[in-house]
């Protein structure tokens, strides 16, 4: 078997790269288009003017004829460009031609050989004709060699490997079969995420359907259950509250009440479930921590079935009824938080006083940003304790041009009879002190 | 201590929080007190008898804190002075306020004083006289705001302590006493 460069003669077939596993090594923008198994390269003359190629993979591309041996027989994997082909006879089907296998002829350059392909394998045959026809006419070298002098002459780079696959037999993701390459891998790796997806979704649907004839069960007890109490029943009163029923039901809630007053059992679950959970965040916040604040933290742990922003402060305004270390607060300015009820006012207040008694503060007063930041709580807790603090007289507000700011109370330490004492002892003298440094 | 012009201002006229109108009650009290005095105190050394919410008053606003009082302050703080009989509006728009740092019968008993200080019981004085005639010199009526001036004047006069007549123009409105 010659294992030399050129088989037949004069270069007919040219040798074709392969990867390490067999497979062919494409050039750019050449497109696999059959493969059929046992096919030999057979010359007709005689002598015959090369070598036959026996029992190998025919590999039909939009370039190539590519034939791989399919035993490690010492023959070399060879191609026939399309362009070298010069002229395929037409394949008459004769009672001679049934019996045997299906072959191929046609002529190639150099030299006008005629070689026949045997196809002895089971494979579509007509198809592959078909192919072969299509692609030798698609002369897809043509465009190739067009738009590669194209880019020569305005000076493209030229891609160290050509073709779809690497050497390493990696598909590369070049020219426009890569891009259909990439978006067909695109399909296969969410095809995957969708089936695993599937797989979980399986195991929620037979949880859903737990759920569902719960709720159906609900649902019977709750339409058989007169509501004889309204002696003249509206038709239309009766109609929206079933369908509040239904909608509660249909979203896995069971809410068995008429009346929203009695507060739905949905709800006092929630409010208990709510108590538990608020104990960690609210410690984080110090104590204190606005609605917003709580319903963000609440809905991100749940993470699903979440919760509306009524839901919660229904929840939260359950508590009273219940013996929870928690409760509700709303601050004059509208503002609600959710607070320990052990949480005092005087250790707020005494830790603001500190605040604002040392010299810079006195001087310059405090925003709710400096509050926030010493007392280490959140910026909206901190203005809310700043006017808490206002109210109880400790704080007086300055309007200055760059927002609120809050100062020590001095109007009570002045004295009216006479505007221009200073007390030694108060807070008055220390604050004439820390601004002595600034007087003109 | 800053000053404007001679007077000597307090300590408290440095504290930002003075010049903010403070909401919560308490304190707002003891704030529209303060600046009642500081205002009274200020027109009776600077002999100011008028004040104008929408012009520039000195005592309204300190550059060293870089605050001044907005229009709503000024209008609180001297509402309150009116409320106290110490000042009155002179227009329902609340833009000019008359200032008595001595009430009309405090100036009344000025005049009365001033009277018999000069030995005019029984004289006769333009008006104009009483607040810039030699006599007045070096006393509180001089430089006194006219219709101060005229509303004590009546109010004598309803006293019987003197009789107002018209000149031949405004100017020569005359004061017959009979103290």
């Amino acid at each position: 078997m010659a294992s030399g460069s050129s088989i037949g003669v004069g270069g007919l077939f040219v040798n074709a790269e392969v990867t390490t596993s067999g497979r062919p090594v494409l050039r750019r923008n050449e497109v696999e288009c059959f493969l059929l198994s046992s096919v030999d390269f057979d010359s007709e003359d005689d002598p015959p003017r090369f070598t036959a190629l026996k029992s190998g993979n025919l590999i039909l591309t939009t370039h190539r004829l590519i034939w791989i041996p399919s035993e490690p027989n010492g023959a070399v994997p060879s191609s026939i460009p399309l362009a070298a082909v010069t002229h395929i006879f037409s394949h008459k089907k004769s009672i001679k031609s049934m019996f045997h296998s299906p072959r191929i002829r046609f002529q190639a350059d150099p030299g006008s050989i005629v070689v026949t392909i045997v196809f002895r394998g089971k494979g579509d045959f007509d198809c592959f004709l078909t192919k072969f026809w299509e692609c030798w006419r698609g002369r897809a070298w043509d465009e190739e060699d067009k738009s590669e002098t194209e880019t020569s002459r305005s000076g493209g780079s030229a891609t160290v490997a050509q073709g779809l696959y690497g050497n390493d037999g990696t598909v590369r993701m070049v020219g426009l079969a890569g891009i259909l390459r990439k978006e067909q891998e695109q399909w296969e790796s969410t095809d995957k995420s969708l089936q695993d997806a599937f797989q979980d979704l399986n195991a929620l649907m037979s949880k859903a359907k737990e759920m569902v004839s719960l709720a159906e069960k609900m649902r019977q007890k709750l339409l058989s259950a007169p509501s004889s109490q309204n002696s003249s029943t509206d038709d239309e009163e009766m109609g929206s509250k079933e369908e509040m029923q239904q909608w509660m039901l249909s979203v896995g809630i069971i809410s068995p009440v008429t009346k929203e007053s009695a507060g739905a059992l949905y709800h006092q679950e929630l409010s208990r479930q709510l108590a538990d959970f608020v104990r960690i965040p609210l410690e984080q916040a110090g104590g204190m921590i606005s609605l917003t604040d709580m319903y963000y933290h609440f809905n991100r742990a749940r993470g699903t079935e979440l919760i509306s922003p009524d839901d919660l402060w229904q929840a939260c305004t359950l508590w009273e009824k219940f013996d929870v270390p928690v409760m509700l607060r709303k601050f004059d300015s509208g503002v609600m938080v959710i607070q320990n009820k052990s949480h005092s006012d005087e250790e707020v207040m005494s830790r603001i006083r500190m605040l604002v008694t040392k010299t810079e503060a006195l001087r310059a007063g405090v925003t709710a940003s400096d509050a926030a930041l010493t007392l280490k709580i959140a910026p909206a807790m901190a203005k809310e304790h700043l006017l808490t603090a206002e109210t109880k007289g400790l704080l007086c507000r300055d309007m200055s041009p760059d927002g609120l700011r809050f100062y020590f109370n001095l109007f009570p330490e002045i004295d009216l009879t006479n505007l221009h004492i200073v007390k030694d002892f108060g807070t008055y003298g220390e604050w004439v002190k820390a601004t002595s440094i600034l007087s003109v | 201590m800053q000053k404007l012009a001679d007077f000597k201002l307090p300590q408290f006229f440095n504290y930002p929080p003075y010049f903010t109108l403070q909401p919560v009650r308490d304190t707002r009290e003891k704030q529209i007190q303060l600046w009642k005095e500081l205002i009274l105190d200020y027109c009776k050394s600077q002999k100011i008898f008028l004040i104008g919410v929408e012009e520039d008053f000195p005592l309204f606003s300190n550059s060293a804190i870089d605050r001044s009082l907005s229009h709503e302050a000024k209008e609180t703080f001297l509402s309150a002075i009116v409320g106290e009989g110490r000042a009155e509006w002179l227009d329902k728009g609340h833009r000019k306020c008359l200032i008595l740092w001595h009430r009309i019968q405090d100036w009344a008993d000025i005049i009365l004083q001033f009277v018999r200080d000069n030995g005019l019981e029984d004289s006769v004085m333009t008006v104009e006289e009483i607040r810039s005639g030699t006599e007045s010199h070096g006393t509180e009526l001089q430089g006194i705001d006219r219709t101060i001036l005229m509303r004590a004047l009546k109010l004598l006069e309803n006293k019987g302590k003197l009789a107002l007549f018209k000149g031949t123009s405004a100017d020569d409105e005359g004061v017959k006493f009979s103290v």
